[in-house]
């Protein structure tokens, strides 16, 4: 092989990994561009252009000093609190689901006892409950992360449960039959038998809790969070603070859901062949 | 050791075994053959107390068997579910032994001279899925090994690999079977029954009683051809075959 041909190959690769990134991009840039002309040529101030939402964005969080990663003192007073209540209520939720879900799914008689109130529990759609824990706990954090894991806890709960249910019966005689403490059966063998159903849950239940988390900030007396932004800016008439808050979201979402789906690959690295594993 | 007194299980109403009478003494190798379905695995799940039989008694030590016996290993016929494919080999053959005690590298050197003993050092850091259904077996085996039972069953254990690794493992077993392991051996294969076997059980019928307990008297024993070319041998397995075969 010659000297040349090693040395382009990274760029080679490079070469690559850029078409497609841009061809994955292509539409959404278009339909974006287009956005772009549309709202410029209209001026309707209910729909400002991209830019201003994007420019509007830079403005309120991201044009702080390097030193502080360029976040702007309100991206910390409003960012981090809402990150730190939806961490709090989707640790809760994967705490309370996992334990819960695993003991029912190894006790099918319970499982069966219990389904029809899960089954009603999930399909309670979970923004209405948060004036429930209104009134129970007030306003304020508690409120919000308890309404986070209200309805974050169904979707891990159930699988888990479900995942805890199939582990494959050969796995269990071969613990019974080595004598397995209760603490290596759970810790080798159930749960990461649950595992890959549990990130699946803990998928759905991330949408959730970012749905909670921005509900349960535009309730009245809030004072921080990107709810709150959202809904003051709405109470102002200040459209391009309410869209570039909705942005912001949706990126959050996209960010969040990008990194559980690595450390869910990471996770399950070792699982096995048919899940199209590759050699680590 | 073992004994199996008028044992009878069934299947939904469905009967597999009926009247299976067994007696096992300490440290004897008894090979189980017979027609494929006729219930070995099922004879083997009741004596490791994974299935309650639904008639007769077994008995360990005198002591009714209820639940799985200590100090058993059990080579599952299904081996390749029965490792956990999150665990390298390494730690699949290493994990019975934590209730054994002993320290973390000690469980690590037994599972690793285990796996030696197979022929599977090399692989000891993957993943059981990473490897082909001959090498998942001997894990199995090797897991079994190091556990150092004192009732060993075996079912099926050496069906997937080729004819030379077999007559390696079936040597190894004859080497590392001690006065203090017992060991049931299910095969279906009647030359391996008889080569490995102190006697060879023949189960058979529907539903499947013992229908031959066969002693293996070998003058010589240990190395694999000319044990096979010794008259005794010949007239054993003719015999095996014939109790095997009828209907
Ligand atoms: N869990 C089960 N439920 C219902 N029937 C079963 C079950 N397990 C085994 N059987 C039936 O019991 C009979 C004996 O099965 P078993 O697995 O003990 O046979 P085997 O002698 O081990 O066969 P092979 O040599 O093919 O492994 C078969 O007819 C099988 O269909
Ligand atoms: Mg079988």
């Amino acid at each position: 092989m010659s000297v040349a041909s090693a040395a382009s190959r990274p760029a080679l690769a490079a070469g690559r990994l850029a078409a497609v990134v841009a061809r994955r991009w292509a539409v959404a840039v278009a339909l974006v561009a287009a956005w772009e002309i549309v709202t410029r040529r209209r001026g309707d101030v209910f729909f400002p252009p991209p830019s201003a939402i994007v420019a509007r964005m830079h403005e309120l969080w991201f044009s702080g000093p390097a030193t502080r990663l360029w976040l702007t003192p309100a991206a910390t007073a409003d960012l981090l609190p809402s990150l730190g209540r939806m961490a709090a209520g989707l640790a809760g939720a994967l705490l309370a689901g996992v334990t819960l879900g695993v003991a029912l799914g190894r006790s099918p008689r319970t499982l069966a006892y219990l389904d029809p109130l899960l089954q009603f529990g999930r399909s309670v759609p979970p923004p209405t409950l948060v004036p429930v824990f209104v009134v129970l706990l007030h306003l304020g954090t508690t409120m919000q992360v308890t309404s986070i894991v209200s309805g974050a806890v169904w979707p891990i709960l159930l699988n888990a449960a479900d995942g805890a249910r199939s582990v494959d019966p050969v796995q269990t005689d071969t613990a019974r039959v080595f004598g397995l403490s209760a603490t290596d059966r759970l810790r080798t063998i159930i749960l990461p038998s649950a595992l890959p159903k549990i990130f699946a849950g803990l998928r759905l239940s991330l949408s959730l809790a970012l749905i909670l988390m921005v509900f349960s900030e535009m309730l009245p007396g809030t004072a921080n969070g990107i709810g709150f932004q959202l809904i003051d800016a709405q109470s102002r008439s200040d459209l391009p603070t309410t869209w570039a808050a909705v942005a912001l979201l949706g990126i959050l979402g996209y960010l969040l859901n990008t990194l559980l789906l690595g450390v869910e690959r990471r996770a399950l690295r070792g699982h096995d062949a048919t899940r199209g594993g590759e050699r680590p | 050791m073992l004994q199996i007194d008028g044992l009878g299980h069934a299947y939904a109403g469905h009967p597999v075994l009926r009247d299976v009478d067994l007696t096992v003494r300490r440290g004897e190798l008894v090979s189980i053959v017979g027609p494929s379905g006729c219930g070995k695995s099922t004879l083997l799940r009741c004596v490791a107390g994974l299935t309650a039989p639904a008639r007769g008694t077994i008995r360990i030590d005198g002591r009714p068997v209820a639940g799985v016996p200590g100090g058993l290993a059990v080579v599952f016929q299904e081996y390749g579910r029965s490792l956990l494919p999150w665990l390298t080999v390494r730690d699949n053959v290493a994990l019975p032994l934590r209730r054994r005690g002993g320290t973390r590298a000690q469980r690590r050197a037994a599972a690793a001279s285990a796996l030696d003993a197979v022929g599977l050092a090399a692989v000891a850091a993957r993943r059981p899925w990473q490897l082909s259904g001959g090498m998942q077996q001997r894990v199995a085996i090797a897991r079994a090994l190091a556990f150092r039972p004192s009732l060993l069953l075996m079912d099926e254990p050496f069906g997937s690999v080729d004819a030379q690794t077999r007559e390696d493992l079936e040597d190894l077993l004859l080497t590392v079977r001690g006065p203090e392991m017992t060991i049931l051996f299910v095969t279906h294969d009647i030359d391996e029954s008889v080569y490995v076997g102190d006697r060879v059980v023949v189960l058979n019928g529907s539903p499947a009683g013992v229908v031959a307990d066969l002693p293996v008297t070998l003058p010589t024993r240990g190395e694999q051809i000319a044990t096979r070319e010794q008259a005794e041998f010949v007239r054993l397995r003719a015999e095996v075959g014939r109790q095997v075969r009828k209907a």
